[in-house]
């Protein structure tokens, strides 16, 4: 099909201010009167506050006001609370704020508070507090009950509670050495096909541990929020990668009517999962802003940022995986026991599932424990739970692949799932997928035969590695809304509500109603970024998802936007609505492109005529965050406004990535030489952007299984890496010159213009590639790990095996 | 106020300088300057910035991150970290590209600071740099960006037609977070007139 708009570049709106300095994101905001506050945070992970006595800094000249947990309302555990005092939980919680006119007179005011701590017992590997007799993180317990529905991974919904589970010492002890955890109890467990029988008609078979370790989110623009009040109304200035469908649970956070929040946000330094709902530490800024009736600025630092910053759950598990003779994948039987910090969810049943997909073992099993730390809080990032999975499951399969004297490449291809294949524990339906075409357009890029072959070469020093792997992530929903505009002066005004993580997916979607109504790009502008602008209820800007959704969202709007034209057009001219047809900003008879009005004409007429065609009446199943909306354009225009339907199956996106590594048996260390990679993600709508979205995706999974870790001392709790020198992310250095990406462009089905997002299952197919490149220069070696740091690579080919499978944990060296 | 400028009040003020940001604060942070004791440096100093000279209010300990954004509201200097780790608050003091939040700015004085807000050209036109990063869709979040074009524009100073491995060392002290840097790479390179 023949697009004006999709399938091309274009230069996104915003872009020109990032380039001159003129984007401003929260922290660049200011208002008259705006005083600063800083948060007192606990130094202990685990306790509860006895006493706390601030008179001396409220005293303080400069100091003009304090917020604490008795201004705030206290959610039951293990909800992350604003401001915590009764269960103090890993170091870092906030537990009070101070607001001064300058942030100086706010820290030395703090330091003038007195608290009395209780301390309680600690814990921060995951299996010390499974074990029996191992303390909890919490006062009643130490792992997640879900009262109510599935919450998505990596989020803590209401609805989950805290409750206890314990191994004997003798499975913890089994488990750390890589062994079944025989009689274990394991509250998560889904299973499909016949598991025993499967891998009976297995001719190899691997069983493997393996471990993950959290790493922070690191969104280069921290947390800084700044709210005011003015006539009962809130105006915040925040940081979210979604906009409007965080709206809700923000006011609810401040105890006011969502009608009653602006809430402005243009441009969002980053948020990789860590901003797509607002986060804890938006209700204190608000209600602290509310409190002393000034704007407040609470900007948060670096250091803090690892503490409140959400990330990434780690996870220790282990796989047993079978190979029929043929090379199809019998059976996988997998146990994951996450970390889910001190609040938020683990991952392990997205980790399983990605298994499923992407294996289509004929059998498999999984069953795993969620158990909360005294670490900071969990949250999602980037590709939840089946990135890590990606990383770790790589050399593992590689390993089977080998033993069955078989090619990587080949016997991922044959195993990769197509459209009428299965997913999880439900055995869900699939939108569409290609992906073995995806792997061989890969493996035709890379040129596989002919590298595969340089596999162990050696040039002094170094050693080649040759690695392959695969990414995926569900990337789509639907049922949000959609809603856009067109004025008297003729232009096309597509309101999203959709957030700006900064991939430039929230322009490329509206694109879509440009596409229906036929509008040149230079006729459309987009309205976003501040709710008073009057934005629709749009979905969150995370797990690939926006591609999909708002692809849907715009293009039922622009349906709608183009039946008022030709009804108003046949009401005043004459004949039946589908006797016209629309071109060139006009709508005009089909037997007679003469007859017809310009857009300007239409829009105009729509006004006049009222109702559903300006706004006026709209459809009740609507959000009210919509509904608001169209209530404020009402009388502006042809209104073009309508509720998504639902879509049927799993969206996935996959991704495969092939990576040549030179690594240095002297140091550990190692140069990409090459790296590319395939997605199969439906149609690519926006040239530029998918290849941003494959390259940013690349730099992120060279980091999660190179580079980053979150650890913590186990003696006092602390965190060993606060900045971003200790906890690494990739940088020029660390990362291929250049990189090949490329789409296999096949439009899923479901997708008015078949468009699926990628910027998740980007960062998989990278942090496999990687990890079975390294295991493949070190002749098939297993860290069973990620990340593989230098100094792993070095003790290994040093024969310090210790990193192999006798000491893996999770939050700690 | 202890008279004597300690090393951690030195360190605690640097952070701090890094954020406060309204009149409101201009206001009082002169205000507890006013009471500092003689013998410290000139507080009232002239800035070159961006081609224009600026008379600033400047505490001892004021870093040039913070005169920037608060003083001379340029905002375009983002701070993501405050110590010298991330480089999204590069500008380039005498064609030389520094992290201002680790600059002090009475070290700047009678020295051409230049940040991202300097590089059009009077007729509004973008600098090369600036027009190849939004042609190769540099920019992700963006947060990151103005700190990764004053570093392209003081390597393409010294080095006009620079290698790609040359430009990745050049703009090695700018993380983005986003994983832009192919596309920044090639952002360099077309400004450089090595990409059509």
């Amino acid at each position: 099909m023949t697009y004006k708009h999709i399938g091309k570049n274009f230069t996104p709106p915003d872009i020109e201010a990032k380039v001159t300095g003129a984007a401003r994101y929260a922290e660049d905001f200011k208002r008259e009167g705006m005083v600063f506050a800083r948060l007192l945070t606990s130094p202990l992970p685990a306790g509860r506050i006895v006493n706390i006595d601030y008179s001396e800094a409220l005293a303080m000249e400069g100091v003009v006001g304090i917020l604490t947990t008795e201004d705030l309302p206290q959610p039951a555990p293990p909800a992350n609370p604003s401001l915590a005092s009764d269960i103090i939980t890993y170091i870092g919680q906030p537990i009070l704020a101070v607001a001064a006119v300058t942030e100086e007179i706010a820290e030395n005011a703090i330091e003038k508070i007195r608290i009395d701590f209780e301390r309680r017992p600690f814990i921060v590997d995951p299996l010390d507090t499974l074990v029996e007799g191992g303390p909890n993180p919490y006062p009643t317990g130490n792992t997640l009950v879900r009262n109510a529905g599935e919450a998505a991974a990596g989020t803590t919904v209401s609805g989950t509670d805290v409750g206890e589970v314990k191994w004997s010492r003798d499975a913890i002890n089994a488990f750390r050495a890589g062994q079944v955890p025989e009689g274990a109890p394991f509250p998560e467990e889904w299973a499909f096909g016949e598991l025993e029988a499967e891998f009976a008609q297995c001719t190899t078979i691997v069983e493997e541990p393996f471990v993950t370790i959290g790493q922070p989110h690191h969104a280069l623009e921290p947390r800084t929020g700044m709210a005011y009040w003015e006539n009962g109304r809130c105006y915040f200035h925040g940081s979210l990668q979604s906009h409007t469908i965080g709206i809700a649970p923000l006011a609810g956070m401040l105890g006011i009517d969502p009608a009653n929040l602006v809430f402005i946000n243009e441009n969002t330094g980053g948020g990789f999962g860590g901003k797509i709902f607002p986060y804890p530490v938006m209700a204190v800024t608000g209600h602290l802003a509310r409190k002393i009736n000034r704007p407040v600025q609470l900007r948060i630092t670096r250091e803090e940022e690892f503490y409140i910053g959400s990330a990434r759950s780690g996870m220790q598990g282990r796989m047993k995986l079978g190979l029929k003779p043929n090379g199809d994948v019998g059976a996988v039987d997998v146990i994951i026991v996450g970390d889910a910090g001190s609040g938020g969810g683990a991952s392990n049943s997205s980790a399983a599932e990605h298994i499923s997909l992407m294996l289509q073992p004929a059998a498999m099993r999984f069953r795993g424990v969620t158990l909360y730390t005294n670490t900071t809080p969990r949250g999602a990032q980037r590709g939840p739970g089946q990135n890590e999975m990606a990383a770790v499951l790589a050399p593992i399969f590689d390993k089977a692949i080998r033993q069955a004297g078989l090619d990587r490449m080949t016997v991922r291809r044959q195993n990769a799932p197509v459209s009428e294949d299965l997913i999880g524990p439900r055995r869900g339906a699939l939108t569409s997928a290609f992906f073995p075409q995806a792997i061989q357009m890969g493996a035709d890029m890379f040129n596989w035969d002919e590298r595969q072959a340089r596999s162990g070469q050696r040039n002094g020093n170094k050693v080649t590695g040759i690695g392959l792997g695969m990414g995926y992530h569900s990337a789509g929903a639907s049922g949000y809304d959609g809603l856009c505009r067109i004025g008297t002066d003729g232009r096309l005004y597509l309101h999203t509500g959709v957030g700006n993580l900064g991939t430039y997916s929230y322009a490329s979607v509206v694109r879509t109603a440009a596409e229906v109504l036929k509008v040149d790009w230079n006729n459309c502008e987009i309205v976003r970024g501040n709710t008073d602008l009057h934005l629709p209820y749009s979905t969150y800007q995370a797990g690939s998802n926006t591609m999909f959704t708002e692809v849907r969202t715009n293009f039922v709007a622009a349906q709608d936007a183009l039946r008022k034209l030709k009804e108003i057009a046949a009401a005043d001219l004459g004949g039946a609505a589908d006797d016209y047809e629309i071109d060139g900003a006009r709508v005009f008879l089909s037997s007679n492109a003469e007859q017809g009005m310009t857009y300007a004409e239409a829009a105009q007429r729509a006004v006049e005529m009222g109702g559903e065609y300006s706004g006026e009446t709209f459809p009740d199943e609507l959000n009210d965050v919509t509904k608001r909306s169209v209530q404020g354009l009402a009388g502006t225009g042809l209104i073009g406004v309508a509720k998504d339907t639902r879509h049927s199956g799993t969206v996935p996106s996959m991704t495969i990535g092939f990576m040549e590594i030179e690594l240095d048996l002297g140091t550990g260390k190692y140069d990409i030489v090459d790296y590319t990679a395939v997605a199969d993600c439906g149609t690519i709508i926006h040239p530029l952007g998918f290849r941003q979205s494959m390259n940013g995706g690349g730099v992120w999974g060279v980091g999660l299984s190179g580079y980053e870790r979150h650890v913590y001392d186990p003696q006092n709790g602390l965190s060993a890496n606060v900045g971003l020198y200790q906890a690494k992310i990739p940088t020029y250095l660390d990362v291929p010159l250049n990189n090949n990406t490329a789409g296999l462009n096949i439009a899923d089905p479901q997708s008015p213009m078949g468009s699926r997002g990628v910027g998740e299952p980007s960062q998989g197919c990278a942090a496999a590639a990687l990890s079975s490149a390294i295991s493949d220069a070190l002749g098939g070696h297993l860290f069973n790990r990620a990340p593989v740091t230098p100094d792993m690579i070095i003790n290994h080919v040093a024969q310090l095996d210790h990193f192999n499978t006798g000491d893996l944990k999770t939050n700690t060296f | 106020m202890t008279p004597k400028l300690t090393r951690r009040r030195f360190i605690k003020s640097v952070i701090f300088f890094g954020a406060a940001a309204s009149s409101g604060a201009g206001f009082y942070l002169a205000s507890a300057a006013a009471q500092r004791p003689a013998g410290g440096v000139e507080r009232l100093v002239s800035l070159n910035v961006n081609g224009r000279t600026r008379r600033v209010d400047v505490m001892p300990q004021e870093t040039l991150a913070h005169t920037l954004r608060y003083k001379l509201g340029l905002t375009g200097t983002k701070l993501g970290c405050n110590r010298g780790e991330c480089g999204a608050c590069t500008v380039t003091v005498d064609d030389v590209t520094n992290y201002a939040c680790s600059t002090l700015t009475h070290s700047v004085k009678g020295r051409q600071v230049v940040t991202v807000e300097g590089l059009r050209a009077a007729d509004g036109t973008l600098h090369a740099v600036q027009q190849a990063f939004i042609d190769e869709l540099s920019p992700q979040c963006g947060f990151c960006t103005p700190g990764q074009i004053m570093s392209a524009v003081a390597l393409l100073k010294t080095n006009p037609r620079p290698t790609r491995e040359e430009a990745r060392q050049a703009l090695s002290g700018n993380l983005c977070r986003c994983g832009a840097y192919d596309h920044y790479l090639n952002g360099v390179m077309r400004a450089s007139g090595q990409l059509s």
